[in-house]
Formats: C-alpha cells, sequence, structure tokens
C-alpha cells in the first residue's frame, strides 16, 4: 500500500468521528472539519499533497513522464499551486490510448476494485482504486450528501444503474457510512421502485433528473401522489445536468417542498464525490483537499482569471490507484472562492451549464442541449420529455424538437400557439430555427440512466 | 346539459389513426359523430361516442392519452337555415364559438356539437330560447 502524504488532516480517531456525528445526527451537518479550514491551510495541504502526486506519478506512470518529460517539467520545478499549469493535461484520449491499466500508479495487486464507463466509440475508460481509495471516496461522498441534507436518519433508495457505472456503489458507501438506510434498488421496475418507496418510507432519493421525474410519472400512474403518499423529502440528483427549468420541474412532480440538490463527479477522478451542493444552492463545493480545480479555456489550454467561464480541469492529489493530473473534464462552468454561508471554506463551482462534448452547432450556433431544455420547460403547457433531432438538408443543418405535451386538450388555438412559442423562444434566445413537433403524452422514450435526448444524424 | 366529447392527440404518423379507432371498434365503443382537425404535424380527433367514459379508459390502457370535455349538443330541426338560426342567438349574446361539427340522422332533427368559450353561458341561452340539447346516451338511442 502507498502512503499518500500529509495525512494528519483526515486521520480523526473513531471516537472523535462517532461524536461529532452523533452530536449532529438529524440535522444539517458538516461531516469533516477539514470543509471549513482556513484558505492558508487548504492550499498548504494542496501544495504538499500535489508535490507528492506528482512525484509518485513521474516515478510510476510512464506516459505521463514521458509527457512530462516531453514539457521539460521535472516534479521538483513544482514549488507552488501556480507551478501546476506547468504540467501537461490528461485527456480521456491518453487513457483510451493507455487502455487499461497504462496511467494506473499501482500494480494490479493492490486494486480492490475496478470500474468502467461505457465507451460509446473503442474502447471503456477503465478507472480502479486501492483499498486507501475506497475509503477516500467514501469519504468524499459522506461529505456530499450531508451538504446535500442527507443525514443518518433517512432511508436512502438508490435509483442509480448498480454495476460498471460508478454512481450507484458511489453514493451506496457515502451514504451508508453516514448512517442512512439504503435500498439498493438500481433503475428499472419502476412500480416496484414505487411500492419500496411506500413500503419503507424512503425519504432520500439518488437519480438522475430524468430517472426522478419517471418515478414521479409512474406513481401517479399507479394512483400515487408523490406528495401527498410519499414520505420522499430529498432528492441527490446526479450524472446529469440539473438546470434550474429541470429543477422547477421536479417540483411539480415532487411537491413544492422536496429538497433538490446535485453533485458532480465522473468516474475517471473517483465518481460522484468531487463536488455537491449544499443547502444554499450556490454551486456545487469542491472536495479541495482531494481536489484542485483550474478552469482553462478550451482552446488555449490557458489558466483563466478567477469567477471566469471556461472548461474546469480537475488534478486528483491523494488518490493512490490513477492519480490522473490536470484531467480535462470538458465540463463549462466557473469557480467561486468566496466563504459560503453554509460554513464551508471549499471553493464552489458553478452548476454546470453544459458538456464542450455534448455541445451542438447547428447552423453555426453553438448550442447546449440544456438551452433547448429551458426554452421547453418554460412553455407551461409542455411536459419534460423531449427530443432534438438534427438531420443535414443539402449543406444547411436542420433542427426538429419533438415534445410532449403534459395534457391532451381540445383546443387547436392552444396547440397552435405552443408550438408558435417554442419556435419564437429558440429564435429569439438562442437564435435557432426549428421545426416543432408536438406528441402525445407518454409517448417519447423514458430513460432510468443518463437521458439520451440528442439524435444527431448529420453526418460527421 | 352538456355532453362528454372524448378528444385524441394524433401525432401525424401513418395509422395512428387507425390504432386510436381500432382500440375503440375492439371495446365495442360506438362513435357517433366526429370531427378530425389537422395540420401536416398533428391532429386533434374529437369524439362523439356512446360511452366516453369507457373510450377514455380503454385507450389509456393501450398507451393512448385523451381527454374528456363538456360540449353542448344541440337538437336543431333539420331544414335549411336552423343552424344560422342557432348561430344567431349566440352570436347576439358575444359567445365565442371555438369549434362545432354536425351530424345529421334518419329523423326529423339534426345535431350540432358545440364548443364555446363560455359553455355554461352557451348553455343558458340555449335553455331561454327554448333549444335543446342531449346527452351522448341519448343519441345513441336515436
Ligand atoms: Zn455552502
Amino acid at each position: 500500500m502507498i502512503e499518500a502524504g500529509a495525512d494528519s488532516y483526515d486521520k480523526r480517531s473513531e471516537d472523535e468521528i462517532i461524536e461529532y456525528y452523533t452530536s449532529q445526527k438529524g440535522t444539517e451537518m458538516i461531516w469533516s472539519k477539514e470543509e471549513t479550514l482556513p484558505r492558508e491551510e487548504i492550499e498548504r495541504i494542496q501544495l504538499e499533497r500535489l508535490q507528492e502526486t506528482v512525484s509518485r506519478v513521474y516515478e510510476k506512470v510512464a506516459p505521463y513522464r514521458k509527457k512530462m518529460d516531453e514539457a521539460g517539467v521535472k516534479p521538483e520545478d513544482i514549488r507552488t499551486l501556480a507551478d501546476l499549469s506547468k504540467l501537461p493535461f490528461v485527456t480521456k484520449q491518453d487513457m483510451r490510448d493507455n487502455y487499461p491499466f497504462g496511467l494506473f500508479a499501482v500494480g494490479k495487486d493492490e486494486l480492490v476494485r475496478i470500474h468502467a464507463s461505457s465507451g460509446t466509440t473503442g474502447k471503456p475508460t477503465v478507472v480502479g482504486y486501492t483499498q486507501g481509495d475506497l475509503k477516500t471516496w467514501t469519504e468524499c461522498v459522506s461529505r456530499i450528501a450531508c451538504m446535500g441534507g442527507a443525514t443518518g436518519k433517512d432511508v436512502a433508495q438508490i435509483c442509480f444503474g448498480y454495476g460498471m457505472f460508478t454512481g450507484a456503489l458511489g453514493l451506496h458507501y457515502g451514504l451508508e457510512n453516514i448512517g442512512a438506510a439504503i435500498v439498493p434498488s438500481s433503475t428499472g421496475n419502476s412500480q416496484k421502485q414505487i411500492m419500496y418507496m411506500q413500503d419503507f418510507e424512503t425519504s432520500l432519493l439518488v437519480a438522475t433528473p430524468s430517472y426522478a421525474l419517471r418515478l414521479a410519472e409512474v406513481a401517479k400512474e399507479m394512483g400515487v401522489e408523490p406528495e401527498r403518499d410519499l414520505k420522499v423529502r430529498i432528492a441527490l440528483v446526479g450524472s446529469e445536468l440539473l438546470t434550474d427549468a429541470m429543477r422547477e420541474e421536479m417540483h411539480k412532480f415532487w411537491g413544492k417542498d422536496i429538497l433538490i440538490t446535485s453533485n458532480y463527479g465522473m468516474s475517471e477522478l473517483m465518481g460522484p464525490g468531487v463536488s455537491g451542493e449544499c443547502l444554499e444552492h450556490c454551486g456545487m463545493h469542491i472536495n479541495e483537499d482531494y481536489f484542485i480545480p483550474e478552469i482553462i479555456d478550451p482552446k488555449t489550454g490557458e489558466v483563466l482569471p478567477v469567477g471566469e467561464q471556461g472548461e474546469l480541469v480537475i488534478t486528483c492529489i491523494k488518490k493512490e490507484g490513477l492519480p490522473l493530473i490536470r484531467y480535462r473534464t470538458k465540463d463549462i462552468t466557473r469557480l467561486f472562492y468566496e466563504k459560503c454561508k453554509c460554513g464551508r471554506t471549499f471553493c464552489r463551482m458553478e452548476n454546470l451549464s453544459g458538456r464542450s462534448d455534448d455541445m451542438l452547432k447547428i447552423r453555426g450556433v453553438n448550442v447546449f442541449p440544456s438551452q433547448i431544455e429551458e426554452v421547453i420547460l418554460s412553455v407551461e403547457e409542455l411536459g419534460p420529455h423531449y427530443e432534438i433531432i438534427l438531420e443535414r438538408e443539402g449543406f444547411l443543418d436542420k433542427l426538429t424538437i419533438r415534445v410532449e405535451l403534459a395534457h391532451v386538450t381540445d383546443s387547436f388555438a392552444v396547440l397552435e400557439k405552443i408550438t408558435a412559442e417554442v419556435k419564437n423562444k429558440l429564435k429569439i434566445m438562442l437564435g435557432l430555427d426549428a421545426k416543432v413537433l408536438l406528441v402525445s403524452p407518454n409517448t417519447l422514450q423514458r430513460f432510468e440512466g443518463k437521458a439520451k435526448r440528442v439524435k444527431d444524424l448529420r453526418s460527421k | 346539459m352538456f355532453a362528454k366529447q372524448l378528444t385524441v392527440f394524433i401525432e401525424n404518423r401513418t395509422g395512428r389513426l387507425a390504432e386510436v379507432l381500432g382500440v375503440l371498434r375492439e371495446n365495442n365503443v360506438n362513435i357517433l359523430s366526429l370531427s378530425l382537425a389537422d395540420t401536416t404535424e398533428f391532429g386533434l380527433l374529437r369524439l362523439i361516442v356512446d360511452n366516453a367514459a369507457a373510450g377514455k379508459e380503454k385507450l389509456t390502457e393501450k398507451g393512448f392519452s385523451s381527454l374528456l370535455s363538456d360540449v353542448s349538443i344541440i337538437k336543431i330541426p333539420h331544414k335549411v337555415g336552423s343552424l344560422q338560426e342557432l348561430l344567431k342567438i349566440i352570436d347576439k349574446n358575444g359567445v365565442n364559438i371555438e369549434y362545432m361539427y354536425g351530424l345529421s340522422v334518419k329523423c326529423d332533427d339534426a345535431f350540432i356539437v358545440l364548443k364555446a368559450s363560455d359553455g355554461k353561458k352557451v348553455d343558458e341561452i340555449l335553455t331561454a330560447n327554448g333549444v335543446g340539447t342531449i346527452t351522448c346516451e341519448e343519441l345513441a338511442q336515436i
């Protein structure tokens, strides 16, 4: 087992943890004292861990050593946190090129878990965990669960697909660690999911926003009113963007009092647990003693000043198995360092406005599917289910949006008004010309995991 | 008196209309009158059937969303000019008609299905003017 640097800050005695935990049980709490450290202290830990990680990676990970040599950087060149920008990036392509274990810093013997993300093209990306990594992961998720309002009294139903995907097991161990009762119901069999919610009095739901909506829909079909008949008080959503419009839509289905918080992570970095939203709803706190965030210009790779929007780059500073340095997440966000009202000092990343991977270029206009979603959700008569279809007609892109009506109407005028409203808003707000096709309620595909709502049929 | 109209939203997809009609047929729901308003992109199928509630239930079972709404089925004499006379009465009272469609049966009366912006007011006007309305069940008996 490799001992990673400065441990003093997360080695609390078990008694200390139990005491801290029981004193706060049932109320919103801050899981670890690290989350409230002064900035200088956070930075001191970060530098120490960064230096240790870079030396270790240089020694053990040949492909990254090669990159550093090519860039002319040695581990001893990292003297301050600002020196991080001297280091080369790691991309998803690097992970594919070194499939499966090429970027690992430990031998297979030391791994205790392997996950993989389903690659839509080519090989999947493989990630591995040592015993120590699993502890780190559990710690990080425990923190974001508490940030999001979870407590040890919750009955937590995990409606993420269990398996090679990191989401379900990540939340599972984190929530179990804070004392919640886990219902590992996974995805699918939605009627049974509703039965568990009723019978076990599930109070916390883990799901993608689109599956949470689906579950509410199924409940209603069964004659179960989520707000009246179920006890779900928190939804910890992830793995999909949670726009403000989507949050509102979730309130329509689950009631106005449900607490909805999003959290962020990706398997390459660890899984869920990189950052999470606190009850102040002002962005997601990054676990800065484990991850150093940077925002770069995705075109030039240059680090942008604090507060500017760009691509999030993350360096793992306390991982043993797969310590990625300057990993390009392709997620677009910005960082805030002001102290949060919740008491945490860890910086916050703005809820994502999109993934650069998901960005669509339609007739020269750059647009995120989430922006189209916001337009759709702003029209009252429309449900939250839609499909974006892109085709090429001659030299022109053709955009078609199929969207479900929330209810059937007998008024032709209403249908014409809805169509015109969506078209106008797309034109005015996003500069897009679209064909809008209304479809009957309950006819578009429903998703249990990450929703796939874009069909790009243009030949690339 | 109001009657229940069954409305189904039809996407413009080949066979969709036939599927809806198939469900009603299989369940012995008899269509007394219908109107299909459509554009190239979608259609609204409005139906007067002998049992609207059963029709809705069966459609839901087969995955078709539908709507029950109140309309007036108005009895007018089966002769030239009677529809215009009816509309005069309604117009005079400033009520806006959203849509209407008719059916004629082999008797002295004709029937007009009418939906107005203010259905209650139309009902009052009709009663005040001695114009009769009937329900789907009654219509089915004729
Ligand atoms: Zn906070």
